[in-house]
């Protein structure tokens, strides 16, 4: 089989070997529904309060404040809808302009529709102005939606600082922690934080199951109608086999929380220190302190994003680009953009995202082959005059 | 992911005539970095000949590859021959190129067209250049419209593929569908329409024929998801095949004479019958 070393991490992971373990017999041997009146299907219902509780745990949250979802946007949509929705006379939401587009152009949708939208800025380093929240917040201000940590560049929010300033004024506070989970030690009993979603695939669960947190007392309007289901918050058939394995995989996230914190820390900055020191005109995005230990964000100038990655495909790396033309949009990444990030640099940047199941050998490997790539397309450049000025600027 | 063809692919890996030339006799330079893509081109000519062609490309995976394939076209080609030379014919030396990836060949073509007016000697004028449309990309309204006409673009996300026009902001949009609106409006404004003569010979007539059905009617059909295509012709029955919606479309046949029919007799001879192909 062909190489492959996998570091795209915040786009999705592998499924964890017992997290499928855990879900396989779902399918074929119980497969019954949680609502049937018959032992069956309603023996089921006590697994998804199983997986219930070990989601919660994760989340240092009680089991009765967690629903099941289809994905992190369905967590996301869910919370800023259903937020709006209870509060049908505030027609103000606050967000940030580095969001994933799950909230992001949801909100975008909801100011063509009526509602007022101010996205906070960022600065270079992609740290918001906790002056600038505060002095946003109107009367009518129904709801603050801030991620936990960014998924391109991995910097963390102040959540609870900002939370603090949002709950003063009796806000809901909606957190978009899909990166968060697993990667950082979260506890909701002692949280500012109102509502939180989380993804299954980006903590090695599969694709099409999520959770949204909803704190005791918080108001809320089911998004999805048509059901008794998740105590009358999200209605439609639970999907049992996917809960069961977000359950496992929020388990198994408890238990390898601190592994993420060094050893997955240890390979991202020994791969960061590596590339950032052997490439020239090679830069960091983002924070370097306040940042996920699992992501790092590295432009390198004058160079394509696209290009870089499908080099990087021939030789079995997994990466991502903020890149315009990896998106199939025409300008890069919104986050480098709300950050400054000059285009020489923003089309020439590349996400490398790490997880549990990387080694050090693999981070060597990727070592080894980003200079050669990178000398490749700088030879190809039309702007190898200005690549060598700059290079030697930074000499002198 | 994008699909790129075996051809891309094999051009964006293994680029050929990489470099530049030295005492080049043309050189032909467009896009930005801001834009996300450049590409420098230059020419080495003798006797009115491209003998050399060589490319320096900042850009993804197809804007190397449609420069590296460009490269290839012009050598040996005179410059009469190189400046006939279109995007479309950028993209089928690729095997194609995904939609959204179209603005590469386009580019191409437009450094082809830069060089060819710095060996002639010639500024693009202003009023040639036309006005932008598209702040975020710098595109004009002339390149639009020719982008459009070559390529019987009907939608704005199509220019947008083609050109990157309204791309960025979105805030043209509005002055985009108005040029397409007046593109497709009047089919006077394609070409002016100068009737052929009544003696054809054959090769002429199906050029002529296929020509208007590119021209004249696919566009008209294709604004409503169909589309046709030129089967046979026999004598003077020309038959064609619907595509797309129109396949299933009850008022087809409506279609086939009212606008195929009359298009060809207008455009080409008042003799043709059209029929379609199959029934």
């Amino acid at each position: 089989m062909k190489k492959l070393v996998y570091v795209d991490n915040n786009a999705t992971t592998r499924v964890a070997d017992e997290v499928l373990e855990e879900m396989l017999p779902y399918f074929t041997e119980h497969y019954g529904n949680p609502s049937s009146m018959h032992t069956f299907g309603g023996k089921l219902y006590r697994k998804i309060d199983e997986a219930r509780a070990k989601v919660a745990d994760l989340l240092g949250a009680d089991h009765s404040e967690i629903i099941f979802t289809s994905c992190g946007t369905e967590s996301d949509n869910a919370a800023v809808r259903g937020t709006l929705e209870a509060y049908p006379n505030k027609r103000h939401i606050i967000t940030t302009r580095v969001e994933h587009p799950a909230v992001l152009s949801l909100c975008q949708y909801l100011a063509r529709t009526g509602y007022e939208v101010t996205e906070l800025h960022v600065d270079n380093n992609g740290l918001l102005d906790l002056e600038e929240l505060r002095s946003s917040i109107r009367q009518d201000t129904a709801l603050v939606s801030i991620m936990y940590a960014n998924n391109e560049t991995g910097v963390i929010f102040p959540i609870e600082e900002i939370g603090e300033i949002v709950k003063e004024k009796g806000i809901t506070f909606h957190c978009d922690a899909v990166q968060a989970v697993g990667k950082l030690p979260l506890d909701m009993s002692k949280s500012t934080i109102d509502m939180l979603s989380l993804s299954g695939h980006k903590l090695h669960a599969p694709k099409g199951v999520g959770a949204l947190y909803i704190k005791k007392g918080v108001k809320f309007k089911p998004f999805i109608l048509g059901g008794h289901h998740e105590n009358n918050r999200r209605a439609g058939t639970e999907n049992v086999p996917y809960i069961v394995a977000l359950g496992k995989a929020c388990e198994l996230a408890k238990k390898y929380l601190a592994e993420e914190q060094t050893r997955v820390r240890k390979l991202r900055d020994k791969l960061e220190n590596e590339i950032l020191f052997r490439v020239p005109n090679a830069r960091l995005n983002g924070h370097k302190t306040f940042r996920l230990p699992n992501t790092t964000n590295i432009s390198f100038e004058y160079v394509e994003g696209e290009a870089i990655l499908l080099l990087l495909d021939e030789v079995g790396i997994c990466a991502s680009s903020g890149s315009a033309c990896t998106s199939g949009s025409l300008e890069p990444s919104h986050v480098l953009r709300a950050m400054g990030v000059p285009f020489t640099a923003a089309h020439g940047s590349i996400r490398f995202s790490m997880s549990r199941y990387n080694t050090e050998e693999e981070m060597d490997y990727i070592a080894e082959h980003i200079p050669p790539v990178i000398r490749r397309l700088k030879e190809i450049s039309p702007y190898a005059a200005e690549i060598e000025k700059l290079e030697l600027a930074r000499k002198g | 992911m994008w699909e790129y063809s075996k051809k891309v692919m094999d051009h964006f890996l293994h680029p050929r005539n990489v470099g530049e030339i030295e005492n080049a006799d043309a050189i032909g330079e467009i896009g930005n970095i801001a834009c996300g893509d450049a590409l420098r081109l230059y020419l080495k000519l003798k006797d009115g000949r491209i003998v050399d062609a060589k490319f320096k490309t900042f850009g993804c995976g197809s804007a190397i590859a449609a420069a590296s394939a460009l490269t290839e076209m012009v050598i040996g080609k005179t410059i009469e021959d190189a400046s006939r030379i279109t995007n479309q014919d950028i993209a089928n030396y690729l095997d194609g190129l995904p939609e959204a990836k179209m603005h590469c060949s386009v580019m191409g073509m437009e450094a082809l067209e830069a060089a060819i007016a710095n060996y002639r000697g010639v500024k693009i004028k202003p009023t040639e250049e036309g006005t932008i449309i598209c702040k975020c990309f710098g595109v004009t309204d002339n390149i639009i419209k020719r982008v459009i006409l070559s390529n019987h673009l009907t939608t704005i996300e199509q220019v947008t593929h083609y050109t990157k026009a309204g791309g960025g902001c979105k805030s043209c949009h509005p002055e985009i569908q108005k040029i397409l609106d007046e593109v497709w409006a009047k089919g006077e404004l394609v070409t002016p329409k100068v009737k052929p003569p009544k003696k054809m010979t054959n090769i002429r007539k199906i050029q002529l024929i296929q020509e208007t059905i590119d021209r004249e009617i696919r566009p008209v059909l294709m604004l409503d998801g169909g589309d046709v295509e030129l089967v046979d012709i026999e004598d003077n029955t020309v038959y064609v095949s619907f595509r797309g919606s129109c396949t299933e479309c009850p008022s087809s046949k409506v279609t086939l004479k009212s606008t195929v029919e009359s298009k060809l007799k207008e455009f080409v001879s008042e003799d043709l019958v059209v029929e379609e192909a199959g029934l």
